[in-house]
């Protein structure tokens, strides 16, 4: 077995660090993977001195330091294909950001902790440039230390809108407001409240607060108007099916909005991994209370499963790294508490996506030139003509219009898409995860990977 | 989180742009006040950064002559050159 590890962990986030952290010390040689420089993932991405406001952050830190000390790590490496081979797996990167370099690692497990990106909805003038997703301010800010513009909207829905309208604001952007679409939960009812996170939660109200920033549930951003640049918004007061009541323009120069975030779950899918429709609606990985998906010697946690956040991620990585250690011989005690953290914080996710659901008024605000395939510049009226030339579901509606056949392979419009013709969003179906030359392609043999660095 | 260590300068253009080290090309164009860099090939719409993590592949630049790097992800070197689709 020279040459190949017992778990590759795909992703540096709170998921993949703690759950490479947990294979580590219950006896496994363990390989952790991501294609950024540093670790954190999205959430504790750039962890150092400048976010330090990131709860967690320091317990984040400490993990990594411990794991460093007794994993193999390897940031900066992308993986875009993930394969059987007989007795376990290969892992096919492409490392460095420029001039990559193939190289295949194989193990005999995978936990995938691919995180998640931002769900964005279409409307008019999305497509602007200025209008920008809430993770993409919010890297910006945590991983550039760029505040992404000076006078700037918040909108979407659910909690995350919070810490991304008062970490701009700290940064000293001018914030006009946070448009919540659905029901601003008075910070009383707070579901962050009933989670033990008061804290937290009295903290972006008192962020907003102290910036003077309008917060306005059932409002929504439903236009975006400029020439090549943003200059000002189209506010509406929505119903409670999102449809507009009244509307009103606000001057900025950006907007950071999002509608909840799609589980990145292409790797395990490609494996044949089993997936199940999540509380939102979005499929996610099908996992036992081990956090083993339905392939063998497979493991997902965190926003694989399910979006969650950082502290469940946590603790179902560590699930999935005592579960894959014990399913491959090494002795685990059992860790009941471990268990039933997990099940609180899953049931307090999935409370939030109920309270944070996507209305089907959205479709009120679409014109029929407003694009929704940003690459390939398809037309709502082009997919109400494919509908119209006989077009039952999504995958019909893409042959016909070409929607999430560009270069994003329909990551931003694939549930825009899905949800026009009625379907729920389908699995990802994506042999290929990231982009790779046709020559790195043509080399990739599964009978021959290249030997990995090699456990320690 | 690399120490924030001395600034450097990238080309746009042509026109000097700072950059922090650690940053990518992306972000230090938007911090710089430029926001798009590409067009569209069918209607010239202008593109810059929307999702900011490398998903939605809008942000792509040409860098030192080598086309299609997604900016988000590509770190920003001293002395790369960009180039634009934007007129001058």
């Amino acid at each position: 077995m020279t040459g190949t590890y017992d778990l590759a962990v795909v992703g540096a986030g709170p998921a993949g660090v703690a759950g490479a952290l947990s294979a580590c010390l219950a006896g496994l040689d363990v390989v952790l993977i991501d294609g950024a420089t540093s670790p954190g993932g999205q959430y504790f991405r750039g962890f150092g001195a400048p976010n330090r406001a990131t709860p967690g952050s320091a317990r984040f830190a400490r993990q990594w330091e411990t794991l460093t000390a007794r994993a193999a790590v390897l940031l900066g490496h992308r993986v875009w294909a993930v394969e059987h081979t007989g007795d376990g797996f290969a892992v096919r990167c492409l490392e460095g950001d420029r001039e990559e370099r193939p190289r295949t690692v194989t193990a005999r497990a995978l936990l995938f902790a691919t995180g998640a990106h931002d769900r964005p909805l279409p409307f008019p003038g999305w497509d602007l440039p200025g209008v920008l997703t809430a993770g993409g301010a919010q890297a910006l800010l945590k991983g550039d230390l760029v505040v992404a513009g000076r006078r700037i909207v918040v909108a979407g829905t659910g909690p995350f809108l919070l810490p991304v309208a008062t970490g701009l604001a700290r940064a000293g952007a001018d914030v006009r407001g946070v448009y919540e679409a659905n029901g601003r939960l008075g910070l009383a009812r707070h579901p962050l409240l009933t989670a033990g996170r008061a804290a937290e939660a009295l903290g972006y109200g008192l962020g907003l607060a102290r910036h003077r920033i309008p917060y306005l549930g059932r409002h929504a951003v439903i236009e975006a108007h400029g020439h090549d640049a943003l200059t000002h918004v189209t506010v509406a007061r929505l119903d409670a099916g999102w449809r507009p009541l009244a509307t009103r323009t606000v001057e900025c120069d950006t907007l950071a909005y999002g509608y909840g975030f799609v589980p990145q779950i292409e790797l395990p899918v490609q494996l044949g991994c089993l997936t199940r429709q999540g509380t939102d609606g979005a499929p996610v990985v099908a996992v036992d209370a081990g956090m083993r998906a339905s392939v063998p010697g497979v493991y997902a946690a965190g926003e694989t499963t399910g979006v969650g956040g950082a502290p469940l991620a946590e603790a179902e990585g560590r699930l999935a790294g005592r579960a894959a250690a014990a399913d491959l011989g090494r002795h685990v005690p059992p860790l009941p508490a471990l268990s039933r953290r997990a099940a609180r914080l899953s049931a307090f996710a999935a409370a939030l996506a109920r309270a944070y659901p996507v209305r089907q008024g959205w479709q009120d605000w679409l014109r029929d030139d407003t694009l929704v395939c940003r690459c390939e510049e398809v037309p709502l009226s082009a997919v109400r003509e494919a509908v119209s030339l006989g077009a039952r579901d999504a995958r019909a509606v893409k042959l016909l219009a070409r929607p999430g056949m560009g270069w994003c392979q329909g990551r931003m419009c694939g549930h825009v898409v899905a949800a026009l013709v009625g379907d729920d969003p389908e699995p990802p179906r994506r042999p290929i995860a990231q982009p790779v030359r046709l020559g790195d392609l043509a080399n990739a043999s599964p009978q021959a990977p290249e030997p990995p660095g090699g456990p320690r | 989180m690399r120490p924030v260590d001395r600034e450097f300068e990238i080309t746009v253009d042509g026109v000097a742009v700072p950059v922090v080290p650690g940053q990518s090309v992306g972000a230090a164009l938007h911090g710089a006040g430029i926001r798009s860099w590409r067009r569209t090939r069918r209607e010239g719409r202008p593109r810059g950064l929307f999702c900011g993590i490398g998903v939605c592949f809008d942000c792509l630049v040409t860098v030192n002559g080598v086309p299609s790097l997604r900016a988000c992800l590509t770190e920003a070197r001293p002395g790369d050159r960009i180039t634009t689709e934007n007129e001058r």
